[in-house]
C-alpha cells in the first residue's frame, strides 16, 4: 500500500503554514425578501383557516437570535378528530377522481412553490435556522422536485405493480421532524395525493411555518377542500393523529424513540405504517480515495444543516495509513466554514434549531470529552443571542464511546480508525442503526462490495448527500422501515389486490 | 518529492501526490460561485484583482503601436480614478523591446511568452533560444509551455529536463509554467503535471493553466487543482509557488470567484500579485466597470472606458 503522509519539514526551518485571516473579510450579505408570515395562524381543516376548539396558542422562535415569529394554534383531540372527519369525507372523491386530474393538481402545486421559492426559503430560514443558501439551493428546490415527479406518477399508478389492482389506502396521518419542514412534508404528502390519498399532517411544533403558508399553496391550488388538513402543536397532538381510527396509515419521520412509542400503540391496529428514523451513518475513507474530496464530502456529510439530518455522516471511518492527512486536511478545511446568521447568504453552518437541541448536543459532547476523546474546534467568532455550536471534531473515538453510538444530531464527527476493508465493514454495521454510508475509494470493485455488505438503506460512493425524488430512501434495523422515494416509495401509499 | 521523476517513477508520484475525483472537485468550486460578495469587501476583491492581472497581446496581427496603447492601459487603467496598475503586461519575444520603451520608470513587469508558444513543437534549442533572447530584450517574466506531446506519451523525465533547462534560460526573469490543461484532459494528469513543474522550478516562479490559443482555458475547475497542488507542494516543502490562470476569465464576477477559490485554499498569503496572477485582456475592462459601479452606483456604457486590447 502506498504511504500517503505529507513529509514533514526541513530541520531549521519552521513549519510553513496557510494564513487564513482577515486580509479579505466578506461584509455580510443578508437575504431581504419578504417570507410573507402572518403574526397567527389558525389550522387547516377542510380547506379553510378554522380556530383550535383548544384556544390555546403556542410561539414559533427564530434560533438565530430567540425572537418570536407568530403564534400558532395548538390542535387537541377534538382538532384532530375535525381532521380526521374532513379527510374523510374528501377520501371518497379524492380516490375515485382520475389519476389525470390528481396530477394536475400536483403540478400546479409544485408550479407554485417554484414561484414563491424566495419567500419560502426565507420563511424556512427565519423558522429552522438553516442557513439560507441550503434553504434556497436545497429545501425548496427539491421540495418542488418531489411534487413534480409524483405529479408525473397519478395517472400512471398501474405500471407501479403489473398484474395488480391498485387503490388508494384511504386517509394517511403524517407526523413530520424539524430538520427539513417544508422538505419532508413534500416527501410525505406528494406521494399521499398522487396515490388518491387524503392527508391530516402535523408539522414539528418548532417548525410549523413552512407547512402553513403551503396551505396558502393548496388553496391557490384549488385543491378539494378536505384533501390535505394541517393540524399544529407538539406531541400531544402527534398521538392524536397517530391513534385516530380514522387512520388507515400512519407515516413518521423522526427520532428511534418516539418510532419506538408509535409502534407500540398501533401493535394490533390494522393501520400500515412507515417510519424513518434515526441514523449513525459510518463515512469511510480508504487510503486510496481522492483525499481532498473525500474531505469535502465529510463536511457535507456531518455539517449539511447543522448535522440536524438523520443521514449525517456522524462516524468518520478513515484508514489508518491515511488517517494523520485526512484529520489534518479536514481541521484546514473546516476552519473556513462560516458560522453565524442563517438569513447571511455566506453562511455555511446556522443555528441550531432549538434550544432543547443545543443542550442535547451539548451534553453528548461533554460526554465524549469525560470519556476522553478529543475535541477540537476552529477558532471562530460566534453570534451572542441565538443557539449556535461550532463544527466540531473528536479524534481518539472508538466503537465503544457514547459520541460512536449515539446520535448527536449537531455538527459533531466522531473519528475512527480503521486498518483492513472486513475491519471497516465490521465497525460500520456495529450499530443499531442502518439508514446511510459513505465509501470513498477509487477502486469500482470495492465499492460494490461495500454497497453489498453494508446494512445501510443507502450507500453513497465518492459523495455524500445526494437525493433525488426518483431514488427511495430509507432504514435497515432501528433507522425503520418503508421507503420513500421512486416507485418503491409509492408502494407504501397504495393498496394492491 | 524532490527527486526528478523516471517513467518508472511515475506510479510512485501517482502514489504520493493522490488522485483528483472530477464530481467532486467540480462539486467543491460550484461552492465558490454562491459566495456573495457585498460592498467594501468587493471594492477589495475588484482593486486586488486588477493588480493581479497580466495585460495580454498575443496575436499575428500585434504591432509596436498596438502594444504601446496596452502599455499605456496597464499603467492607466482609468483616466479619472485611483484604480491600481496591473501586474503586467504579456507580449510576444519580438514586442518585449517596444513594451520595456513604452512602460519606462514604472513598476510594471513585462512578461513575454517564450519556447514556441503555444504548441511548443519546436527543438529544444530553438525553444532555449528564444526564452534567452525574450530575456535579453527585457522581458522580467518568461510564460513557457510545456512539452505536451512528451507528457502524453508518458515521457515525463523529459518534460521536467525541459522545464529545468529553461529555469536556467531564465537567469534573474520568473518563470510560469503553462500546463496548457485542456491537451492534459483529467484532472489527474493536471495534478501531475504540476508536481513536475514544481519539483524544478524556483521560489516564486508559476505554474500557469493555459495559451489561450485551445478550446477550453481556465475554470475553476483546473484552478482548483494546481492550488490544491501548490497547497500541498508547499505544505510539504516549503516552496511558495504562485498560480496564474489565463484565458476566458472576461468577468469581473468570474475574477472574484476565482479570488475566492484562492481565500479560501491558500489563505491570505497567496492574494497579492507576487503569488497570484490573471492572464487575461477584455477583464481588465470589466473590472474597472464595476469598480465605477461601486463608486457612482450606476453602469456606464462600455465604451465609456477606454479600449486597449480585445485579444484572448
Amino acid at each position: 500500500m502506498p504511504s500517503r503522509t505529507l513529509k514533514t519539514k526541513k530541520s531549521g526551518r519552521s513549519a510553513p503554514e496557510l494564513i487564513f485571516g482577515d486580509l479579505w473579510n466578506f461584509d455580510p450579505a443578508p437575504e431581504t425578501a419578504d417570507p410573507k408570515l402572518k403574526t397567527s395562524y389558525d389550522l387547516f381543516i377542510d380547506g379553510k383557516w378554522v380556530k383550535a376548539k383548544s384556544k390555546k396558542k403556542f410561539a414559533s422562535i427564530n434560533p438565530a437570535n430567540g425572537e418570536k415569529i407568530a403564534d400558532i394554534a395548538l390542535a387537541n383531540d377534538a382538532d384532530v378528530n375535525s381532521a380526521y372527519l374532513a379527510a374523510n369525507r374528501a377520501q371518497k372523491m379524492w380516490g375515485k377522481t382520475p389519476g389525470k386530474e390528481r396530477g394536475k393538481y400536483l403540478f400546479r402545486i409544485a408550479r407554485l412553490l417554484q414561484d414563491k421559492a424566495r419567500e419560502f426559503a426565507v420563511a424556512e430560514t427565519l423558522d429552522g435556522g438553516k442557513p439560507i443558501k441550503e434553504s434556497r439551493d436545497f429545501d425548496v428546490p427539491m421540495a418542488a422536485a418531489h411534487f413534480f415527479y409524483h405529479a408525473g406518477w397519478a395517472d400512471k399508478l398501474e405500471y407501479i405493480a403489473p398484474g395488480k389492482r391498485v387503490e388508494p389506502i384511504g386517509v394517511v396521518g403524517q407526523v413530520i421532524p424539524w430538520n427539513f419542514p417544508l422538505l419532508m412534508l413534500a416527501w410525505k404528502v406528494a406521494p399521499a395525493l398522487a396515490a388518491g390519498n387524503c392527508v391530516v399532517l402535523k408539522p414539528a411544533e418548532t417548525t410549523s411555518i413552512t407547512a402553513l403558508k403551503f396551505a396558502d399553496i393548496l388553496q391557490d391550488a384549488g385543491l378539494p377542500k378536505g384533501v390535505v388538513n394541517i393540524v399544529t402543536g407538539a406531541s400531544e397532538t402527534g398521538s392524536a393523529v397517530i391513534n385516530h381510527p380514522l387512520a388507515s396509515k400512519i407515516a413518521f419521520t423522526g427520532s428511534t424513540e418516539v418510532g419506538k412509542k408509535i409502534m407500540r400503540s398501533l401493535a394490533g391496529t390494522k393501520k400500515k405504517m412507515t417510519l424513518e428514523l434515526g441514523g449513525k451513518a459510518a463515512n469511510i475513507i480508504f487510503d486510496d480515495a481522492s483525499i481532498d474530496q473525500a474531505v469535502e464530502g465529510i463536511v457535507n456529510g456531518i455539517f449539511f444543516n447543522q448535522g440536524h439530518v438523520c443521514c449525517a455522516g456522524s462516524r468518520l471511518l478513515v484508514q489508518e495509513s491515511v488517517a494523520d492527512l485526512v484529520i489534518t486536511k479536514l481541521k484546514t478545511r473546516i476552519r473556513m466554514l462560516k458560522v453565524g446568521n442563517p438569513m447571511d447568504k455566506n453562511t455555511d453552518i446556522g443555528a441550531i434549531n432549538s434550544l432543547a437541541q443545543l443542550n442535547k448536543i451539548k451534553s453528548l459532547v461533554a460526554a465524549g470529552v469525560r470519556e476522553g476523546a478529543k475535541l477540537y474546534q476552529p477558532e471562530c467568532v460566534l453570534p451572542k443571542t441565538g443557539y449556535y455550536f461550532r463544527p466540531s471534531l473528536f479524534t481518539g473515538v472508538t466503537q465503544s464511546h457514547r459520541i460512536a453510538r449515539e446520535e448527536i444530531f449537531g455538527p459533531v464527527l466522531s473519528i475512527i480508525t480503521f486498518r483492513t476493508v472486513e475491519e471497516a465493514i465490521e465497525k460500520a454495521n456495529n450499530t443499531v442503526f442502518g439508514l446511510s454510508a459513505g465509501v470513498w475509494t477509487n477502486k469500482g470493485s470495492r465499492i460494490l462490495k461495500m454497497a453489498a455488505e453494508l446494512k445501510a438503506g443507502v450507500v453513497w460512493a465518492n459523495t455524500y448527500n445526494k437525493f433525488d425524488p426518483t431514488s427511495p430512501f430509507g432504514g435497515y434495523k432501528e433507522s425503520g422501515f418503508g421507503r420513500e422515494g421512486g416507485r418503491h416509495g409509492l408502494l407504501d401509499y397504495v393498496k394492491l389486490s | 518529492m524532490s527527486a526528478r521523476v523516471t517513467p518508472k517513477a511515475m506510479k510512485r508520484l501517482f502514489d504520493t501526490i493522490g488522485t483528483v475525483d472530477a464530481v467532486g472537485i467540480e462539486e467543491r468550486v460550484s461552492k465558490y460561485s454562491t459566495r456573495s460578495i457585498k460592498n467594501e469587501s468587493k471594492m477589495w476583491g475588484l482593486n486586488c484583482a486588477v493588480s493581479m492581472v497580466d495585460l495580454t497581446t498575443l496575436e499575428g496581427k500585434d504591432t509596436p503601436g498596438k502594444v504601446a496603447s496596452l502599455c499605456q492601459k496597464a499603467i492607466e487603467p482609468h483616466e479619472f480614478s485611483e484604480i491600481p496598475q496591473v501586474a503586467a503586461v504579456c507580449v510576444y519575444p519580438s514586442m518585449v523591446k517596444h513594451a520595456r520603451k513604452h512602460l519606462g520608470v514604472s513598476k510594471i513587469k513585462i512578461a513575454s511568452v517564450a519556447t514556441a508558444f503555444p504548441s511548443g513543437q519546436a527543438p529544444l534549442s530553438t525553444r532555449l533560444a528564444e526564452v534567452k533572447y525574450a530575456v535579453a530584450q527585457g522581458a522580467d517574466e518568461i510564460d513557457m509551455v510545456i512539452n505536451r506531446g512528451a507528457f502524453l506519451c508518458g515521457e515525463y523525465s523529459r518534460v521536467q529536463d525541459e522545464i529545468a533547462a529553461v529555469v536556467e534560460a531564465c537567469g534573474n526573469s520568473t518563470l510560469k509554467v503553462i500546463l496548457e490543461v485542456s491537451e492534459l484532459e483529467t484532472y489527474d494528469a493536471i495534478r501531475l503535471a504540476s508536481f513536475l513543474a514544481m519539483q524544478v522550478i524556483r521560489d516564486g516562479d508559476f505554474i500557469k493553466t493555459s495559451t489561450g490559443k485551445t478550446g477550453l482555458n481556465a475554470t475553476l475547475g483546473n484552478n482548483q487543482v494546481m492550488i490544491e497542488a501548490i497547497r500541498d507542494y508547499y505544505l510539504a516543502t516549503g516552496k511558495v509557488i504562485g498560480m496564474k490562470p489565463a484565458g476566458g476569465i472576461r468577468s469581473a464576477k468570474q475574477a472574484l470567484q476565482f479570488l475566492t477559490a484562492v481565500k479560501e485554499t491558500l489563505g491570505d498569503n497567496w492574494l497579492t500579485n507576487k503569488r497570484y496572477r490573471f492572464g487575461a485582456s477584455s477583464l481588465l475592462n470589466d473590472l474597472v466597470r464595476q469598480i465605477q459601479k461601486q463608486k457612482t452606483g450606476a453602469y456606464q456604457a462600455p465604451y465609456a472606458f477606454s479600449e486597449a486590447a480585445e485579444s484572448y
